[in-house]
């Protein structure tokens, strides 16, 4: 690549400083229609029902939860690919879809990387073709753009003389990937989100395009937002880690505090979920019996009630706010909650 | 592999099956999609002899003015229905005395031109009208598919001849209704196939990159949805041709003295006592091109059905 | 059940609404003045303004519309030109006629359809399968017209064993079911026969193939049961679908048989309609085909909702 290797602070198109998150979202809901039988009652599915979070600049904010939980949703809503009912967007301070920030400037600035690499990638069009797309349809000339497309190829590891011309079902999985996240960085964005990317992939070939991914964000300057089931994964590549369960978020917070101190129940449920190497780690107890709840009728009160091992009658009743709980750490609890009528809450907070 | 099989080498074998270091692999000179269905489509004896007799029909067609033996306008009283065999009229001649070889070389310009005309435009209307549904979807998708439902409701020779039989005889009216026909069909196997892959990935990653829908629809849909719609439209040719036949047979189309193989046929109908292999010999003309068209479009299908 | 049809007859009547619709247009797409096969030549101004008035021409085409839809609705299909006699009457006499020729010929297509169909399915790639399978693309490809006129030419004109032409020896063109007649509808039946057998053929044939190879049949022989069981297991489970296109094809004889009625000159509808193109009957064209296009649309209801009672995978929802 000729461009010149950019960092976050010296960016032209950064409006706010570093201090500003990049994306903040308040208020995010999308329902589904669903309809049973022919004059059936109208119900909805709330797939995403009230998301709030931000996104600072040059960090990587993983998005974990259960299949179900709306992060796909919440994906596509921030893409604009699905119509949001309501909620609000700001783009580094400018509200997505106003005249200031039309969403098609936004897309320009936001990209994505899919978790089928070969569902997102066009079998009658060569990877170069693929790559080049955005750019053309941009106002790039076509020379350049395929150019451009080449560079790409060369820098997500895919010798351009080798595979330029290749058709997706020529590639192994690992290698459509990595054109994705070429195609994905084509139109040079500064916000990329990667839904469940290396989900798909043997564990060997994860690793190295979690590398890859580390790689082009310090080069680019780019910051990251990372949904994937895999706590693992996230760990390894998040700052900072979002919990969502039923459509809500449940935690928030830094990594290392999230996975290793977890506020909200839930999410120590999930990390004792998942198989440890180490045997004395082992846990028998089936800590997150059954299904998510149904998403069309929630549980009233917390949603995560009829699952909890904390739960009181008052969680039945009050949905719980998601409220600091430590510093830059927020929690959807009751239980972590002063004053909230929960017997487990604490008297105070420590430290607001 | 003459090896014996063991767990262990079982084990072995499927640990290495999903940790294969898969960039490193040896060098595929790329096809694209249709050098890999011409590739498999050369391999099909059945479909390149149908391709070939087309191939030499077009070629007969094209050329008759030139090569045929015969004046195939110009008849003779007096030597009226000759039998297939004749020293001077190889295949016969008609009810007019006109040489039936060279009446068929020249006809098969107009019963081609007819069959294939309609069906060449339904292609193109119905394949916009079929993407745009498709890929659109909502109401549009409603109220365009549910208007092609109604010419469903018309089964094809009905439809054909009803229409031809309200604008009147002849070549144009003919073309017009044989291609209200198939835009219908066409239409609803374009929207079909557009509505199975809108939801793709690659589509949200074309929006994403802020092209306007009529460039995807151009550059990422058209691609994937031309081929099936291709298909199904070179077997409807073989319907078209019998159809287009048809219509000149009932006095609908080609008007005399202009020879087209339907018309032949049925003016022909009356020599069906005296001379019946020159009477039959239109319609099988009809009948190798249809069945030619259908073999040739059942190996594209079957060229075509390759692991995406 | 009964909520399932209720729902497929809403979904029917926007459909049944355009056809009609379309019938309308037909008079109209036709070249020049709809009156001009009714008026003489040499008729005055003032005549052909009291006849459009008459007609109802002067109106706006909306209006026209309506009031031959009411019309319609009552059975009033208008006046033929050609015998100044109704249409609903000369339609349906011609209907009768090549519904019995349809039914003919689809019993037929069904009998050998399903046969070849059967054997192929079972021995698929083996020289029946081959063979059925190029009859089928026969079928499909051969003009039915063509086919009419060369088996008048064998079994007529050189052998003699049957009548060309006419559904009966009186020549009064109502079809009887006696011997006599029967030995008139013996060539076209067979003729128009031959689509639906190598449609109802191939489509039985991908449907045995997918039925034997799927688990369920494995699970039976298992079991133990013998082939005669399996084989009454495939017959049921194929049995939805190939009565469904045999009942489709019935719809599609019946509006298609114009050009083998003609061959053969049965007076059906077919006949009908090549009289009423030349003559330039427009009530009498858009009069047959209005029914025969309803009589389509029905079948197509008739077919969906047997299939559906017939068939327990699909749901009634």
């Amino acid at each position: 690549m000729n461009a010149p290797v950019l960092t976050p602070s010296i960016d032209p198109r950064d409006r706010g400083g570093p201090a500003q998150p990049l994306l903040s979202v308040s208020g995010l809901v999308k329902h589904f229609p669903v309809r049973k039988g022919l004059g059936g009652q109208k119900q909805v599915v709330r797939a995403v029902d009230g998301v709030d979070f931000e996104t600072l600049k040059g960090e990587t904010l993983g998005i974990v939860g259960e299949s179900g939980c709306g992060k796909s949703t919440t994906a596509k809503l921030l893409m604009g690919l699905i119509e949001r009912d309501s909620g609000e967007m700001l783009f580094d301070g400018e509200a997505v879809g106003s005249r200031a920030l039309p969403w098609r400037a936004y897309r320009r600035q936001v990209q994505m990387v899919f978790q089928d690499s070969y569902a997102s990638l066009n079998p009658r069009m060569t990877v170069e073709a693929s790559i080049a797309f955005g750019p053309k349809v941009n106002g790039v000339p076509g020379r350049q753009a395929v150019e451009r497309a080449r560079g790409l190829l060369a820098r997500v590891g895919l010798e351009p003389k080798r595979f330029a011309g290749r058709y997706p079902h020529e590639l192994s999985g690992g290698q459509r990937q990595r054109v994705n996240i070429a195609r994905a960085l084509a139109l040079e964005p500064r916000l990329v989100l990667l839904d469940e990317a290396v989900s798909a992939l043997d564990k060997s070939v994860e690793a190295q395009v979690l590398n890859l991914l580390l790689d082009l964000k310090a080069e680019f300057g780019l910051t990251y937002i990372f949904i994937s089931h895999d706590l693992n994964v996230v760990r390894f590549i998040s700052d900072r880690v979002m919990v969502m369960y039923l459509g809500r978020v449940s935690e928030i917070g830094p990594s290392d505090a999230v996975l290793a101190e977890p506020a909200h129940p839930y999410t120590g449920a999930l990390l004792h979920s998942m198989p440890s190497l180490d045997p004395d780690n082992r846990t028998q107890v089936a800590l997150l019996a059954g299904d998510p709840p149904n998403p069309i009728d929630p549980p009233p009160g917390c949603r995560f009630n009829p699952r909890c091992k904390l739960a009181a009658p008052v969680c039945t009743q009050v949905e719980p706010p998601l409220d600091p709980v430590a510093p830059a750490h927020r929690a959807a609890c009751l239980a972590r909650q002063p004053g909230s009528g929960h017997p487990e809450a604490p008297a105070a907070l420590a430290a607001a | 592999m003459t090896a014996p099989v063991t767990a262990a080498s079982i084990a072995l074998d499927g640990a290495v099956a999903t940790a294969s270091p898969v960039e490193a692999e040896a060098f595929v000179p790329s096809r694209g999609f249709w050098g890999h269905v011409g590739h498999r489509l050369v391999r099909d004896p059945v479909a390149m002899a149908a391709g070939a007799v087309i191939l030499f029909i077009v070629a007969v067609a094209i050329l008759s003015p030139w090569i045929t033996p015969m004046d195939p306008y110009k008849g003779s009283m007096l030597r009226r229905l000759r039998p297939v065999g004749d020293a001077t009229y190889w295949l016969g001649s008609d009810e007019l005395g006109r040489d039936m070889l060279s009446r068929l070389m020249v006809g098969a310009r107009l019963s081609l031109f007819m069959g294939v005309t309609p069906v060449l435009i339904a292609f193109a209307i119905g394949s916009a009208i079929g993407i745009l549904a498709g890929y659109v979807g909502g109401w549009t998708n409603t109220i365009l598919m549910r208007t092609i439902d109604v010419f469903f409701a018309f089964p094809s020779v009905l439809l054909a001849i009803a229409l031809s039989g309200a604008l009147g005889a002849g070549i144009f009216n003919a073309i017009v209704s044989l291609t209200c026909v198939f835009v219908p069909q066409i239409a609803r196997v374009a929207e079909s196939v557009t509505t199975g892959i809108r939801r793709r990935d690659y589509i949200d990653a074309a929006k994403l990159s802020g092209a306007s829908a009529l460039t995807i629809m151009r550059v990422q849909v058209l691609g994937n949805v031309v081929g099936p719609i291709f298909v199904y439209a070179t077997s409807l040719i073989s319907v078209s041709m019998i159809l287009a036949s048809g219509l000149s047979f009932l006095g609908l189309g080609v008007r005399p003295p202009e020879p087209e193989w339907g018309l032949m046929l049925n003016t022909l109908r009356t020599a069906i006592y005296v001379n019946p292999m020159v009477a039959a010999l239109p319609g099988l003309a009809i009948f190798v091109v249809s069945i030619s068209f259908n073999l040739f479009s059942d190996g594209l299908r079957t060229a075509m059905e390759i692991r995406q | 059940m009964l909520l399932y049809i209720l729902k497929r007859l809403i979904y029917v009547t926007p459909v049944a609404f355009g056809v009609s619709v379309v019938c309308f247009l037909l008079v109209h797409l036709a070249p020049g003045d709809p009156l001009s096969a009714v008026l003489p030549a040499d008729a005055t101004q003032a005549t052909i303004d009291e006849m459009r008035s008459a007609y109802g021409f002067d109106k706006p085409l909306p209006v026209q519309y309506a009031i031959w839809l009411w019309h319609v609705l009552q059975g009033d299909l208008g006046t033929s030109i050609a015998t100044g006699r109704p249409v609903l009457g000369e339609v349906s006499r011609a209907v009768v006629n090549s519904l019995i020729l349809a039914s003919v010929a689809t019993l037929i297509g069904f009998t050998f359809g399903t046969l070849f169909g059967f054997v192929a399915g079972y021995r698929r790639n083996s020289v029946l399968d081959r063979t059925a399978s190029a009859l089928s693309v026969f079928g499909v490809s051969v003009p039915h017209y063509w086919l009419g006129m060369v088996l008048v030419i064998i079994f007529s004109a050189t052998l003699g064993w049957l009548p060309p032409t006419g559904a009966g020896p009186d020549g009064s063109g109502n079809w009887r079911p006696d011997f006599e007649h029967l030995r008139y509808i013996i060539l076209p039946a067979v003729t128009m026969s031959v689509i639906p057998t190598g449609i109802i053929a191939r489509t039985v044939r991908a449907l045995v193939a997918d039925i034997l190879a799927q688990d369920f049949v494995e699970a039976l022989r298992a079991k133990g049961l013998d082939e005669w069981g399996v084989f009454k297991h495939v017959v049921r489970n194929a049995a939805p679908t190939a009565l469904a296109i045999m009942g489709l094809q019935l719809g599609y004889l019946l509006g298609g048989s114009i050009l083998i009625e003609t061959v053969f000159a049965w007076p059906g509808t077919g006949f009908l309609l090549n009289a009423a193109i030349f003559q330039r009957d427009l009530p009498l064209l858009q009069g047959s085909i209005l029914v025969l296009a309803m009589f389509f649309v029905l079948l197509n209801l008739i077919v969906d909702v047997m299939q559906t009672a017939l068939d327990p995978r699909i749901e009634r929802a």
